[in-house]
């Protein structure tokens, strides 16, 4: 049976990985990601877990030794965050070129310089065109059960998988949680089956050998192919899980009080939690306001995107990311999702929190206010940072 | 010589219509080195002359499996290979690293000492060919002193690295030089390092006629003068008992060796070098034979 108990985002991580029953673990110190880590070689040490740990002397080289213990056959786990992921950025094309089913932890941390080692989402959003599945869980609950996903979209997809979580805010913060049990985890997410593309001896074959170009353009279209169809495998997979596990996150998307909503801000990550408190109060004052949680962001759920936003007076995207020299990365994703399925509908961008700048209740209920005016006054784009320091206000749209 | 024919298995892994080029030395070492290891072994390979030799999709110019790496990446994808076959029950795996001097000695650097560091039970085999000949000549940290490449256009100003005595610091199992003018040696070591659980690490001398200027026909005589002249030492280092092998053995004093002249003369990289530079050059192969004495000095007094 499951079980009731506390633990911070990371430990929670740790113990789904733990009872997904990997081969091989590699990893590389970097804060905040460490806790996931020292608990995992815990877990090797004390006979808990029959894995491999491979404590390497970068991340280029954890998500290379994952590789290629994937390569073979094996299941495979790593953990990182911001200077780690860039730093392994390139072996992270790599593994999803080579169509191998390696999980990795990402806790979003700012990149440097100046160095900061709390939240923001550009680290894991450089993972966006690379062909890796993306997730983000807002809370530790999430983050145990997107990363008992995770192996399963992983195996049942040849792709890569990232799961994302705020550093310190779900890292570092404990929470009361239920983990499967050993059965349960067992019966979703069976032994690995040795797939046809893994290296052996009968047909001794190259994997990632040159291409020409006659022939590389092909293994880009299965790659995004399968990504596409990704949309069903994982919404499938998270109605399987939501049976066994009793929770409901209502899939790529997580809506919260969108229905009849006038306007929904579309957003990623902990400080939703914020954002779906501001619109509970909001909607006591009779303000019709709702948030939208991605829960997954590549394969993009554009349509779903899309829908929620056709019979509303605006939308809202908050970026805890940005693209520099133009909007958030969600922004631009999601408007061109609009584009796509004709959905004309006023758009107000919001960029903030970045490098662990707090996000409180009271910053939704500004965004959300701002927003209604907008809305009346007929606004039909707008694009603000928040939170800045005063002398910052103002200047350049 | 050794004097004794050791009979080479039959079997070629290495497949007809391969893209090496004519007379290339790596591609004859792997040559042997896979028919002493046989069909289960899994060839790790970064971007190199062998990336390309290896044969475009969807073909295969080797009998054995291959994973393609990124540049930096052999030596820790072959340790997640080489935990990853123990792991889930892959029997009589060898795990083998088969690496360019640019992949090894300078970009592919920490992998490898981490990987060697760690013990994993694989081996590491640096063919080196003294520059980065598959993007066209550019000089290494392995081009030895005064050689022209593209980009030292009036010669190396830098003297190589010697990446198996940087091997040696890492306390693995075993460390071997090889040769392609000596393919006994080739076999025997890479034979005995099948048999030795953990780290094995191979440095190979892999002349190269387009990237050193020399007639095709002319490998195997260039990589054996190589050894007379002492430019190239055959040793092999078996859990810190270090040897000379081959005809190295025979190439202690001085007067042995024939002069490094010898061997510059053959190669069109060393064409423009003067009578101050290869006496520069003679007097390198003189001081690391000194260091070898030391070496091998030390050697005997741990022996007792
Ligand atoms: S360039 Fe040199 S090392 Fe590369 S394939 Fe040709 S001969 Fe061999």
């Amino acid at each position: 049976m499951s079980k009731k108990t506390i633990l911070s985002g990371n430990h929670a991580a740790a113990y789904a990985v733990k009872l997904s029953r990997p081969d091989v673990i590699s990893a590389y110190p970097i804060t905040p990601q460490t806790p996931v880590i020292e608990k995992l070689s815990e877990f090797v040490e004390n006979g808990e877990l029959n894995a491999r740990f491979i404590r390497v002397e970068s991340e280029h080289s954890a998500m290379s030794a994952v590789l290629g213990a994937a390569s073979v056959g094996a299941r495979v786990y790593t953990a990182t965050s911001s200077q780690g992921l860039l730093y392994m950025y390139e072996v992270c094309w790599w593994a999803a070129g080579a169509r191998l089913p390696i999980v990795m932890g990402i806790i979003t941390r700012a990149i440097a310089p100046p160095w900061s080692i709390w939240t923001d989402h550009n680290d894991i959003l450089t993972l966006r065109d690379s062909g890796w599945i993306i997730m983000f869980a807002q809370d530790v609950q999430e983050v145990f059960d997107l990363t008992v996903q995770a192996f399963k979209i992983a195996e049942e997809t040849s792709l890569p998988v990232a799961v994302g979580w705020d550093a310190f805010v779900v890292s570092h913060t404990v929470e009361p949680l239920e983990i499967l049990s050993q059965e349960h985890v067992d019966r979703f997410l069976p032994k690995k089956k040795i797939g046809g593309h893994m290296l052996n001896f009968d047909d001794p074959f190259s994997l990632g050998n040159l291409t020409y170009p006659d022939d590389y353009m092909e293994f880009r279209y299965d790659i995004w192919k399968t990504q596409r169809e990704a949309l069903d495998i994982i919404s499938n997979i998270y109605e399987e899980y939501s049976e066994i596990s009793g929770r409901a996150y209502g899939g790529l998307l997580e809506d919260n009080m969108c229905d009849d909503a006038d306007i929904i801000l579309f957003m990623m990550g902990a400080a939703s939690g914020d954002a779906i408190e501001a619109a509970r109060l909001l909607r006591e004052k009779g303000l019709k306001v709702g948030v939208c949680r991605l829960r997954v962001i590549r394969p993009f759920p554009a349509e779903e995107i899309a829908k929620k936003s056709e019979r509303v007076k605006m939308i809202g995207v908050f970026d805890r990311d940005v693209s520099m020299g133009y909007s958030g990365v969600l922004a631009t994703d999601i408007k061109s999702a609009l584009k796509e399925y004709g959905v004309d509908v006023p758009v107000a961008e919001y960029i903030g929190g970045l490098g662990g700048r707090d996000l409180r209740v009271k910053d939704f209920l500004e965004i959300f206010e701002d927003m209604d005016k907008m809305a009346r006054k007929g606004v039909k784009f707008s694009r603000k940072w928040i939170g800045l320091k005063e002398k910052y206000i103002g200047g350049v749209p | 010589m050794s004097g004794i024919f050791k009979t080479f298995p039959y079997q070629e892994y290495i497949l007809k219509g391969n893209a090496a080029c004519p007379g290339c030395g790596a591609t004859l070492i792997l040559r042997y080195v896979l028919k002493a290891l046989g069909h289960r072994t899994i060839l790790v390979i970064p971007a190199c002359c062998t990336s390309v030799i290896a044969g475009p999709h969807p073909k295969t110019a080797f009998d054995v499996p291959v994973l393609h790496i990124a540049f930096a990446a052999s030596a820790a994808a072959a340790s997640g290979i080489a935990e990853a076959v123990e792991q889930i029950g892959m029997r009589d795996v060898n795990v083998v690293v088969w690496a360019g001097d640019g992949g090894t000695v300078d970009i592919g650097l920490q992998a490898l000492s981490g990987a060697a560091e760690r013990n994993h039970n694989m081996i590491y085999i640096c063919y080196d060919n003294e520059a980065y000949m598959n993007t066209g000549i550019q000089r290494s940290g392995a081009t030895p002193y005064g050689a022209w490449t593209t980009t030292t256009p009036t010669g190396n100003k830098n003297v190589k690295k010697d990446l198996p005595m940087i091997m040696r610091a890492h306390n693995i199992p075993y460390i071997a030089t090889l040769n392609p003018a000596f393919p006994n040696d080739i076999y025997s070591k890479v034979k005995k390092a099948k048999e030795i659980r953990g780290f094995k690490y191979f440095h190979a001398l892999s002349p190269c006629p387009p990237g050193w200027r020399y007639d095709s026909s002319l490998t195997v005589e260039i990589a054996r003068i190589a050894v007379l002249t002492g430019m190239w030492i055959l040793y092999e280092q078996e859990y810190g008992d270090f040897r000379l092998t081959g005809p190295s053995r025979n190439l202690l004093e001085k007067r042995k060796r024939k002069p490094v002249v010898e061997y510059l003369k053959l190669q069109g990289r060393f064409r423009h070098l003067n009578d101050e530079d290869i006496d520069r050059i003679q007097r390198l192969v003189d001081d690391k034979w000194e260091e070898i004495k030391e070496l091998l000095e030390s050697n005997k007094i741990n022996k007792k």
